[in-house]
């Protein structure tokens, strides 16, 4: 199986998507001649041309809007935020128009455009450009919210995000481009809403997404060489569609829980799934739920502070071991 | 808006009126085209009438926006609609939705909030859409659907058809950055879509002199190398001539442009304004006097000898007959099911044997 890069995954499920329907249009700032802020896009514009790999001017709402009424007329626009946490700036179009206007309209009318682009602290760029608003974008019903960890997930993904008639927010992280792992080859497509068991174990289940799935891998490994601790690693993948039943599968075997995101813990995401664990599977938990979430505050810039604000492997580990206790 | 400017674009706008009927847009209307026209402005008067009768006797939820007053503007531009030509609106549609010819029973009875309501009663009075023709709603934010239209002349551009879009807001939607970002990308990529200022003179309660800098609403498409104009919004006439020449050079060229079609509103911003504190009720009874663009285009029509009487009588009657089976037919109809709620929420859902997603979608215990 080829190795390639989570960045490199992603181009190629938008390059493939771009052969096989001609409706399919990337836009978004730097996406074409620039190659992409994160070289995500790079090369294809000369492959597929201007007409469509477009550059936008800085104008989210502008430009997230027009995808917005382009894809109602049948276009599949993926548009590319340079930063999630741009979405402020175009939060009327992404959520009151994409995420409302097929119901609004009894159902005539379907919007199938994806938003894509990272979303993730780590990088030292303060509180403005760290936004995860994975959160915020699923409590909008209407739309589908994507968080890939790895190179196979995000292309798989992106693909069936590509071809869904919903809107679908697409997550990516900055941290994450450069990280290569074996992705099948030739059509692979992964269903949004699937969980994925990125490690088996017995005693702790630890559900996350995103960056953290890699984190947690690394702190199950000391887990088990230096503590004896069988950790089972759920991988959400997707926030919704959510996949609640792999979650609970894992519940019942380990009866222990940690829920790790990159998140603030607020109304998170895991306090989302933390309710719904212990709504669905009370009497398989031998103790409370345990969450861990990036420090409660606005990203801080200093460098070696913000790495320690971020759920980061040894916090796992220790919370981990809170979790046991 | 200095009393020079406001003198010239007068001056302009009349002059583009008395010519606006010898257009040939205009000339080349049949006389039953005409009736046409004529009926469609008093069918929207009429019904929103009922509309208004419906609210106060509490069948009608939320907000009413009432169009009384600008019928001329939705029914002169939609009257132009050619196959491959969309048009996106704010809040105050009920004017657009009977232009572009939907029923006035799910009209009415999306406002009864009942099922058979054209958005099954999910939308309201702000939110009518009719995708079939060509209409895409019926949007609540102001300026907010104005993006949207620059994407509907976007998906006709890509997809290489010969169409434009018109994109409605009202002269309060003006100072929204959505708006501006739109003239932009709209100018930038010579997007065939026409920006239709409806300038009833106040956003909500303020009016344009409170609200808005600068010589004037539609110049701002200057800034952008837009072309633009201003239009005489009383006279149905005026307005087909004016945004004839722009559709066509959309479909034709692919240019975008602003038009700002002089209006104004009878009622309150919504119903719910008491319409005391911002204007005088002298101003609305002087528009009513002189410038009511139903009573205008009948004098038109008379003069032109199409209309006598005896039709003007028919087609009130009949208008005012239609209104009451719209309220009659809302106010049987049944309303939603709380199991409704959850349709029309996801494509995917909608369509279950094409599903490809798994998990779960809502999240209710």
């Amino acid at each position: 199986m080829p190795v390639i890069s989570y960045r490199e995954a992603i181009r190629h499920a938008m390059a493939e998507e771009l052969e096989r329907d001609p409706n399919v249009v990337i836009l978004g700032e730097e996406v074409a001649q620039f190659h992409g802020a994160y070289k995500v896009t790079e090369g294809l514009l000369a492959k597929f041309g201007p007409k469509r790999i477009v550059d936008t001017p800085i104008s989210e709402a502008g430009f997230i809007g027009m995808g917005v009424g382009a894809s109602m007329l049948g276009v599949r626009p993926v548009m590319e935020l340079m930063f999630w946490s741009f979405y402020s700036v175009a939060f009327d179009q992404i959520l009151n128009n994409a995420a409302n206007v097929r119901y609004m309209s009894g159902g005539q009318i379907n919007c199938p455009i994806v938003i894509r682009g990272p979303a993730n602290g780590g990088t030292n760029v303060g509180a403005t450009h760290s936004h995860t608003p994975e959160n915020v974008l699923a409590n909008h019903p209407g739309v589908k919210v994507v968080v890939p960890a790895t190179a196979a997930d995000a292309k798989g993904l992106l693909k069936s995000a590509i071809r869904d008639n919903d809107p679908v927010f697409f997550l990516e992280n900055t941290l994450l481009y450069g990280e290569k792992s074996e992705v099948p080859e030739g059509e692979h497509i992964v269903p949004l809403g699937r969980a994925d068991v990125k490690r088996e174990g017995t005693d702790l289940t630890i559900v996350t997404y995103g960056r953290c799935v890699l984190h947690s891998l690394k702190a199950a490994e000391v887990l088990e060489k230096e503590h004896d601790i069988s950790v089972e690693i759920v991988d959400l993948r997707t926030i919704r569609p959510l996949d609640i039943d792999t979650v609970l599968k894992s519940v019942a075997k380990t009866h222990r829980v940690l829920i790790v995101e990159e998140q603030k813990p607020f109304a998170s995401v895991g306090s989302q799934i933390s309710d719904m664990i212990q709504r669905a599977a009370f009497d398989e938990l031998d103790g409370p739920i345990h969450r861990l979430s990036t420090i409660d505050a606005p990203a801080i810039y200093s460098p070696p502070v913000e790495t320690e604000q971020l759920p980061n492997p040894e916090r796992i580990l220790k919370a981990a071991l809170a979790a046991l206790a | 808006m200095t009393k020079k400017t406001t003198a010239t674009a007068e001056k302009k706008a009349e002059k583009d009126a008395n010519l606006a009927a010898k257009a040939p847009v205009n000339a080349g209307l049949t006389k039953d085209q005409r009736i046409e026209l004529y009926r469609k402005m008093v069918r929207i008067r009429r019904f929103e009438e009922r509309c208004l009768r419906a609210y106060q006797g509490k069948k009608i939820g939320g907000f009413l926006h009432l169009y009384i007053g600008q019928e001329a503007v939705a029914v002169g531009c939609c009257s132009l609609m050619g196959k491959h030509d969309h048009i996106i609106t704010a809040y105050r549609d009920h004017g657009h939705a009977i232009a572009v010819g939907m029923d006035t029973k799910p009209l009415m009875a999306e406002l009864y909030g009942k099922v058979t309501g054209c958005s099954k009663g999910k939308g309201g009075s702000m939110h009518y859409f009719d995708p079939t023709r060509n209409f895409w709603g019926g949007h609540g934010i102001v300026g907010g659907q104005v993006p949207l239209g620059a994407g509907l002349a976007y998906a006709i551009k890509y997809q290489g058809l010969k169409g434009a879009a018109m994109a409605f807001m009202g002269d309060g939607a003006v100072n929204q950055g959505a708006v501006h970002e739109a003239y932009n990308l709209a100018a930038l990529w010579d997007l065939p879509v026409i920006f239709v200022i409806e300038n009833n003179r106040y956003s909500m309660g303020t009016s344009q002199d409170r609200s808005s800098a600068g010589p004037g609403l539609a110049q701002r498409a200057d800034a952008y190398g837009m072309e633009w104009a201003l239009c005489d919004g009383h006279d149905v006439y005026a307005v087909r001539a004016t945004m004839d020449k722009f559709l066509t050079r959309a479909r034709e060229e692919s240019k975008p442009a602003v038009v700002e079609i002089d209006t104004y509103r009878y009622r309150g911003h919504s119903v719910a304004d008491p319409d005391k504190t911002y204007r005088e009720k002298t101003e609305v009874e002087e528009y009513q006097r002189t410038k009511d663009p139903i009573t205008l285009f009948q004098q038109t029509l008379r003069n032109e000898g199409v209309l006598n009487d005896e039709l003007v009588g028919q087609i009130d009657t009949e208008a005012r007959e239609e209104a009451e089976n719209a309220a009659a037919f809302s106010e049987a109809s049944p309303f939603p099911t709380v199991e409704d709620i959850q349709k029309d929420v996801y494509w995917e859902v909608d369509n279950p044997a094409q599903r490809t997603s798994e998990g779960r979608l809502f999240f209710d215990n």
